[in-house]
């Protein structure tokens, strides 16, 4: 019986986790290269809920796009991947210029300011987005449509993994391997790592730091976005507030994995979702944002640099 | 001396052109500010194509504001610098790379995290469609610093000062560049390590790369430098060939430890 529960909750907690992960990215990524913490990042999260809720009723409306379409788009398996895709491009590519326009009008004009103002400037982007939503589409929760059917597949005793959380998993480990391979492999991540180590070095060897912080700009929003579709799918609802906990969660989880690293993010953000579930099988669920919290108070004390934040390297 | 010849480019745009011929770059009564600090008060400096020029001076004379302000990571309030006849005192500091100045800064700023190959790399950042060019860069840093290739796969961060600052030097050669503005090369390296990167900047002006080294090492900066000028606080007080400057008695006495 604990037996179960722990399975249960381990895989509860790895698809949080993923989601935690997804988001955190997009703090530590910008974090990383501004040294600037993006409270408005949140907000992508749930704004790319929000296009992509959009996108996916309108792509299997068949008043819009065909009856025929919509059947091809949710009836087999090769059109759900087609469709998901395209949500998730449309959501992305929506949420990344977001974050890249933000970025050019809410940051830079603050880049030489005390490190305050970029912050407040932030909160103030928060609350401009969320009015933005309650103004524009609803101040009531939208249901999520569910597009193909969820079933639970038995893995151990009561435990059960339904086909929305290999979905969620699947997609989150495939995203997270592509930006790894990209920021370790290829030429402008490499340069994204340059300038997050030493911004004028990194301008000395003649990388634009303009282009790699729009860059950071675009993919942590566009993360974030798509994150907050499967958060939308996972629980059925998107509404105006519901990047709030979500954002301290994944923030929380990226300062736990050492902020400004990518890979701590990746770890931060799966061994939160991990207590936490655990927690709220064990405990009672009322202590799954407490619990997120104590961790995040012991990494501090114990380990300040995070998991994987590696000790300061001496400069001289 | 110095306003003289600016003069004659101000008046005279024929004959300044002559002078400017084999002018790399030149420096025109440039102000630099830290805020409301005045780092730079008016320096000029002609670098010759071929050259080794040298920049000495007590700390805080301004040395390395001179070469951040020529590589455009700080901007002069007034003045001009021109590479080749091209105005470059606007550009930013990619930009300036991009024109083949390349800086390697004060202090080796390499990067930390990321492998001995990976910072090779970043030198080579804008020559990505050579890559015939750029590997034959590696394999001559490597041939320069064959410490550097037996750490390889080390992490920046992890090398000792002397390793670093080779690093430092052999990342700015992977730029592949025309000039090469070196700040403090020597500096907290043992006195064999010296030699090997004094030895090094004469065989690399040898090749055809116009040299602007910074030095606290005055005596060996002058010895191999073709000319030099003495900052203080902000300003060009003597200037003149190396060899005349290492003989000069102002600069024996107040950079050369004599007295
Ligand atoms: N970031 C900065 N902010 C304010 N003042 C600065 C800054 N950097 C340098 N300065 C000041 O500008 C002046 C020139 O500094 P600079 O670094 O160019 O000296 P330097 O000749 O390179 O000295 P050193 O030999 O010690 O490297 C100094 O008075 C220094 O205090
Ligand atoms: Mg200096």
């Amino acid at each position: 019986m604990a037996l179960d529960t722990l399975m249960q909750q381990m895989v509860n907690g790895i698809t949080l986790g993923g989601m935690y992960a997804l988001i955190a990215l997009g703090y530590t990524l910008v974090y990383g290269i501004m040294l600037m913490i993006n409270f408005a990042h949140s907000e992508m999260f749930m704004a790319g809920a929000y296009v992509g809720l959009f996108t996916l009723t309108g792509l299997t409306n068949p008043k819009l796009v065909g009856s025929g379409t919509v059947a091809f788009l949710t009836k087999n398996g090769i059109g759900l991947v087609l469709l998901f895709t395209i949500v998730f491009l449309i959501a992305g590519v929506a949420i990344g210029l977001l974050g890249v326009i933000i970025e050019r009008t809410a940051y830079r004009p603050l880049r030489n300011a005390p490190r305050l103002a970029p912050l407040i400037s932030a909160i103030g982007v928060s609350i401009f987005l969320q009015n933005a939503v309650l103004l524009w589409v609803d101040s009531k929760a939208l249901p999520f449509p569910q597009v193909f059917p969820i079933v639970n597949i038995k893995i151990f005793g009561n435990a059960s993994i339904s086909t929305l959380q290999i979905f969620i998993l699947v997609s989150v480990v495939l995203i997270l391997i592509v930006l790894d391979t990209f920021v370790s492999k290829t030429r402008i991540g490499k340069a994204m790592r340059a300038t997050s180590q030493d911004r004028d070095a990194a301008g000395l060897m003649g990388v634009n730091i303009n282009t790699v912080i729009a860059l950071a700009f675009f993919i942590g929003p566009a993360l974030g976005a798509v994150a907050g579709i499967f958060n939308g799918m996972y629980y059925g609802t998107v509404n105006w507030n519901m990047g709030f906990l979500p954002g301290i969660k994944s923030f929380t989880a990226a300062v736990i994995g050492g902020i400004g690293n990518l890979r701590g993010a990746m770890l931060g953000g799966f061994v939160l979702g991990i207590i936490e579930s655990l927690a709220a099988g064990f405990l009672a669920t009322g202590y799954k944002d407490v619990v997120a919290f104590v961790i995040l108070i012991l990494v501090l004390i114990f380990r300040p640099g995070g998991l994987l934040g590696e000790s300061v390297v001496e400069k001289v | 001396m110095s306003d003289q010849t600016e003069a004659v480019v101000d008046t005279v745009p024929a004959a300044a052109r002559q002078v400017s011929e084999n002018v790399v770059l030149q420096l025109d009564k440039i102000h630099t500010f830290y805020g409301a600090i005045e780092a730079l008060k008016g320096i000029s400096v002609d670098v010759h194509q071929g050259e080794i020029v040298t920049l000495i001076g007590a700390n805080g004379a301004g040395k390395s504001t001179t070469l951040k302000t020529i590589s455009g990571l700080l901007h002069p309030k007034s003045g001009e610098i021109r590479l080749l006849g091209e105005v470059i005192s606007e550009m930013k500091v990619h930009e300036v790379t991009a024109k083949g100045i390349i800086q390697v800064p004060e202090g080796r700023r390499i990067f930390p995290r990321m492998t001995v190959e990976e910072n090779l790399e970043m030198g080579a950042f804008l020559r990505s469609k050579d890559v015939e060019g750029v590997k034959s860069s590696m394999a001559q840093a490597y041939d320069l610093f064959p410490r550097l290739k037996e750490r390889r796969m080390q992490k920046g961060g992890t090398l000792s000062g002397g390793e670093q600052q080779m690093l430092a030097m052999a990342r700015g050669l992977m730029a592949a560049p025309k000039l090469l503005m070196l700040d403090e090369p020597s500096m907290g390296l043992a006195p064999v390590i010296v030699e090997l990167i004094f030895e090094t900047i004469k065989t690399l002006n040898a090749q055809g790369i116009t040299i602007l080294l910074v030095e606290q090492n005055a005596a060996m900066a002058l010895q191999i430098a073709d000319r030099g000028y003495v900052l203080e606080t902000g300003s060009v007080v003597l200037t003149g060939p190396g060899r005349d400057l290492l003989h000069n008695e102002q600069v024996r006495k107040t950079y050369l430890g004599e007295s």
